[in-house]
């Protein structure tokens, strides 16, 4: 019996001396299987984290599906090799290489690097690397792969622009295949790289670093950003996949051979979010609100299911109980695969009785745990916040939950909200507490024993295209004394021995504040950082925050001008010069909104004129007036 | 009804551990719309047990899972069901089904075969066939063959003899003493390139549980050979249990026609 043995990249002393070898051999159920000799493009999609991180990403799995759709293209992928592997790859020269054939990214005409995080940008640098690709875009040589980044860091991508040959802003789905055609016909022609940059830059959504030039004040803030061709525009516009119900969408994803951390068929129900809360980037980012039709989803779920062979399905997006169809989606999906042994795991639901019927059919109510998000611990800050859930809605809520036989709640706020005071930060313990003090109503012979509460606190980062983004952060010491503050109030409660209070390392948060509205002056920073060690920042136990300090000293960047001004209003920000739609204007109103304290109501209530409008798609168009004009914001 | 699946795992699959290949199974019998059995509770789960755990980095032709399933269709059918939703490197090789009163595989299990090979582009004085079938006769002709066994706490000296069968220098040899077919239906799956230089059959199972490797290492010394795991490729050959007449292959043990 002659059976195909794929030929591996790695030794089988080299893979049995690894950790989860499995990472990095490839051959998955339904990974894409195309001779080289027949494809004109060789696209290399990578995610810089360990395989089990990269592989729950849904985003790789829409682009990889769409570009293998195409004949002429093959797309790869790529994730970053663990520590060990990385030290074996630099100590015997071993080029790193895509799991499908096996080969080296540095032959490959694209290296796609998806930006999900900012704490994975030194792992961007050691994809590069251990490619042994130039890590500055600028001095790369003819024949070197094209780096072009995307995702949600690719809003703001200045502080490592000097990697990348270009950024795709927005949906993957819009400009992708054009850019490909654009390609062929370059490659055939002959000329050199920045001819093909040119090329590039003209199409819309993609951003060529190298043909701008940031300009700055001498108190360092950006004077200006300068386009250098007039190839350039002046503002590059994000991509929005008007037809989420007509476009690409895996029906035959890839099954990893181990464990990880999203195992199961993940189903995007609808992109963007009509709430507006204030300090939610992806809530801005991906307006307007765009929903999948019942029926794409419908046969998308049993495609994927039949293809994969997982025993689980989710539903993902920003605010799932605002999926108008959500109730029938839900109960079909139960109807039709939990008899066949499938788990449904349903998003955080609104708590209302939909949601208690639902989610006792597919959990174990004694396992399970409810979940609300009022980021705020007082209706004041709520509001500051514009997170609209009231406390009569957590704790109605928490009590039909609980007479339904629920004995564990799970809480997230947020510290350092602009305008926080110690009060609101009292606030979250004494509503912590309110819930347990509901659950003890009920009579002791009615009850499932004691109640769980689990209160999370994450750090604040203000991010760009949100109302925050003039916003200060704290520093490490404050959110340090907060933290402390709120662990001394929730032992003073009557139920404290009913809550755990976890919160978020503050050193990363630091870091990621700085990046999030960085410049393109970080770039040293980061090479520096990667060049001393840095690595796996997004882990706790590789975090080196001393290297990073060190890395910032000596590139003479000031962490705290990232972090700790209060922006002017008139600010030019490294991000300008992209367009979301939402104007600055529509920002900073909100900014003076949350100052104010009032709410804004979500798109469904009322139209605001954010500007996402232009787009013409999505909520903005949802039962409209066509004699109205729609307000473009301006 | 209860079934028992005979499976390979060869090539880039070495490298996927134990309990990896169960979720692997789980997931292909869903592909295959196979309809299996499941516990009762809310996270139900497939009644699925393998026989023996398999080493990362070993290859087989013969591992082993019991399921209990709610369809029967003919074996052949079966076993192509499954087939035509895996890859290339773990294939169904064996369907049967089991009486109901079949003890769990695992339960079952006395002796295993391994082949012992040199891999490709490595090099071992083993490879002289005439230098090792001697050592091997030799080897089985000692009294006792003790070895250190440590544990977490201790060292101990034991004497493994008992538990090695049959041991031979080639495939043929082997296949006369120990009275077994192994290049039948279309050969092993193990790399073309690789040479053979030992089969041994070892005691295994839940009462005595002989490794390959102890073995090997152990013959090496003896051997006067330099032991180098890296130069070897250890491959399971074939999975026993016991009835009055000797050893019988798994996939023959308590199994039924329908």
């Amino acid at each position: 019996m002659d059976i195909y043995m794929r030929k591996l990249a790695l030794s089988d002393e080299i893979l049995l001396s690894v950790e989860k070898p499995a990472r990095y051999i490839g051959g998955e159920i339904n990974m894409a299987v195309k001779n080289l000799a027949d494809v004109d493009i060789r696209f290399c999609m990578c995610f810089p984290d360990v395989y089990e991180i990269g592989m729950s990403h849904l985003g790789i799995q829409i682009i990889y599906d769409m570009l293998n759709l195409r004949d002429d293209i093959y797309c790869e992928r790529v994730y970053s090799p663990w520590t060990d592997l990385d030290k074996i790859l630099r100590d015997k020269n071993i080029p790193l290489f895509a799991l499908e054939s096996q080969q080296p990214v540095k032959d490959f005409d694209f290296l796609g690097i998806t930006l999900q995080y900012e704490m994975c940008y030194t792992n961007i640098l050691q994809v590069l690397d251990l490619s042994g690709i130039t890590l500055d875009a600028a001095d790369r040589k003819e024949g070197e792969p094209f780096v072009i980044g995307g995702g949600p860091c690719a809003y703001n991508p200045e502080p490592i622009a000097d990697f990348f040959d270009m950024f795709y802003i927005g949906e993957g789905e819009t400009v992708y295949y054009e850019l490909m055609d654009r390609y062929k016909e370059w490659k055939a022609s002959g000329k050199g790289r920045k001819e093909f940059l040119k090329i590039a830059a003209k199409l819309p959504g993609i951003y060529v670093p190298q043909f701008y030039q940031p300009v700055y004040n001498k108190d360092g803030t950006l004077a200006e950003f300068k386009p250098l061709v007039p190839e350039a525009p002046a503002k590059v516009v994000k991509q929005v996949e008007c037809s989420l119900s007509e476009t690409y969408y895996p029906e035959k994803p890839l099954v990893p051979y181990i464990k990880v951390t999203q195992d199961r068929v993940v189903l995007e129900i609808q992109r963007g979010c009509i709430r507006g809360c204030r300090f939610c980037q992806a809530g801005m980012l991906y307006r307007p609100i765009r929903p999948r039709s019942l029926s794409f989803l419908k046969q998308r779920a049993k495609e994927m299911l039949k293809s994969t062979g997982h025993e689980e399905i989710t539903l993902s997006s920003l605010s799932s109980s605002d999926y108008k169809d959500l109730k029938e989606l839900v109960y079909w999906l139960i109807d039709e695969f939990k008899d066949q042994g499938i788990n449904i795991s349903l998003p955080s639901l609104r708590i209302d009785e939909f949601a208690l019927d639902v989610m006792s059919k597919v959990q174990d109510v004694r396992k399970s745990s409810l979940t609300f998000a009022p980021e705020a611990g007082t209706q004041r800050l709520r509001n500051v916040i514009n997170k609209g859930l009231t406390e009569d809605d957590i704790l109605n809520g928490a009590m039909e939950a609980f007479k339904g036989g629920w004995n564990r709640v799970k809480l997230y706020f947020m510290l350092g909200l602009p305008g926080e005071t110690y009060n609101d930060i009292e606030g979250i313990a004494v509503l912590s507490d309110q819930i347990a003090r509901q659950y003890y109503t009920i009579p002791k012979e009615e009850r499932n024993g004691r109640v769980n509460i689990v209160t999370s606190t994450s750090i604040f980062v203000p991010k760009p295209f949100t109302p925050f983004q003039w916003s200060p952060m704290d520093t490490k010491e404050q959110a340090r004394q907060k933290r402390d503050f709120l662990l001394s109030k929730v032992r003073e409660q009557l139920n404290a021995k009913s809550i755990k209070y976890n919160c978020h390392d503050a050193d990363v948060s630091e870091l990621e504040g700085v990046f999030a509205r960085g410049d393109r002056k970080l770039c040293n920073v980061i090479r520096q950082a990667y060049e001393s060690g840095c690595i796996y920042d997004a882990w706790t136990e590789y975090f080196q925050p001393d290297k990073w300090e060190q890395a910032f000293k000596d590139n003479n960047a000031d962490m705290e001008f990232y972090l700790r001004r209060e922006r002017a209003e008139d600010e030019l920000f490294p991000w300008d010069f992209i367009d979301i739609g939402v104007t600055k204007k529509f920002l900073l109103d909100e900014y003076h909104n949350s100052q104010a304290e009032t709410v804004t109501p979500n798109c469904r209530r009322q139209c605001s004129g954010c500007g996402a409008a232009k787009f013409q798609c999505g909520v903005c168009v949802e039962n409209r007036d066509a004699t109205v004009p729609l307000d473009l914001g301006n | 009804m209860k079934a028992r699946i005979k499976f390979t795992k060869a090539g880039s699959m070495r490298f996927i551990g134990h309990l990896d290949v169960m979720r692997y199974f789980q997931k292909a019998m869903r592909r295959a719309e196979i309809n299996v059995s499941y516990s009762q509770g809310f996270s139900p789960h497939q009644l699925m047990s393998f026989t023996s755990p398999l080493g990362i980095g070993l290859s087989s032709d013969a591992e082993y899972l019991d399921i209990t399933l709610e369809e029967t269709d003919t074996p052949q059918v079966m076993a192509d069901r499954i087939n035509a939703v895996m890859n290339d490197e773990i294939r169904v090789k064996g369907f049967t089904y089991l009486k109901d009163s079949a003890k769990p595989s695992m339960a079952a299990l006395v002796a295993c075969d391994y082949i012992i090979a040199v891999k490709p582009g490595k090099s071992s004085p083993l490879e002289e066939a005439a230098f090792t079938k001697e050592k091997a006769c030799k080897f089985m002709l000692q009294d006792k063959i003790e070895v250190l066994k440590k544990t977490k706490k201790s060292e101990k000296l034991i004497d493994i003899k008992q538990g090695i069968y049959n041991m031979a220098g080639s495939l043929k040899d082997f296949e006369e003493i120990a009275s077994g077919k192994f290049t039948e239906n279309g050969g092993l799956c193990l790399d073309k390139e690789c040479k053979t230089v030992l089969c041994c059959r070892l005691a295994s199972g839940s009462v005595t549980n002989i490794k390959p490797g102890l073995v090997l290492e152990e013959f090496c010394r003896f051997a006067g050979v330099p032991y180098d795991e890296t130069v070897y490729q250890v491959h399971r050959l074939e999975m026993y249990a016991e009835t009055g007449g000797g050893f019988v292959p798994m996939i023959e043990y308590d199994a039924v026609q329908l």
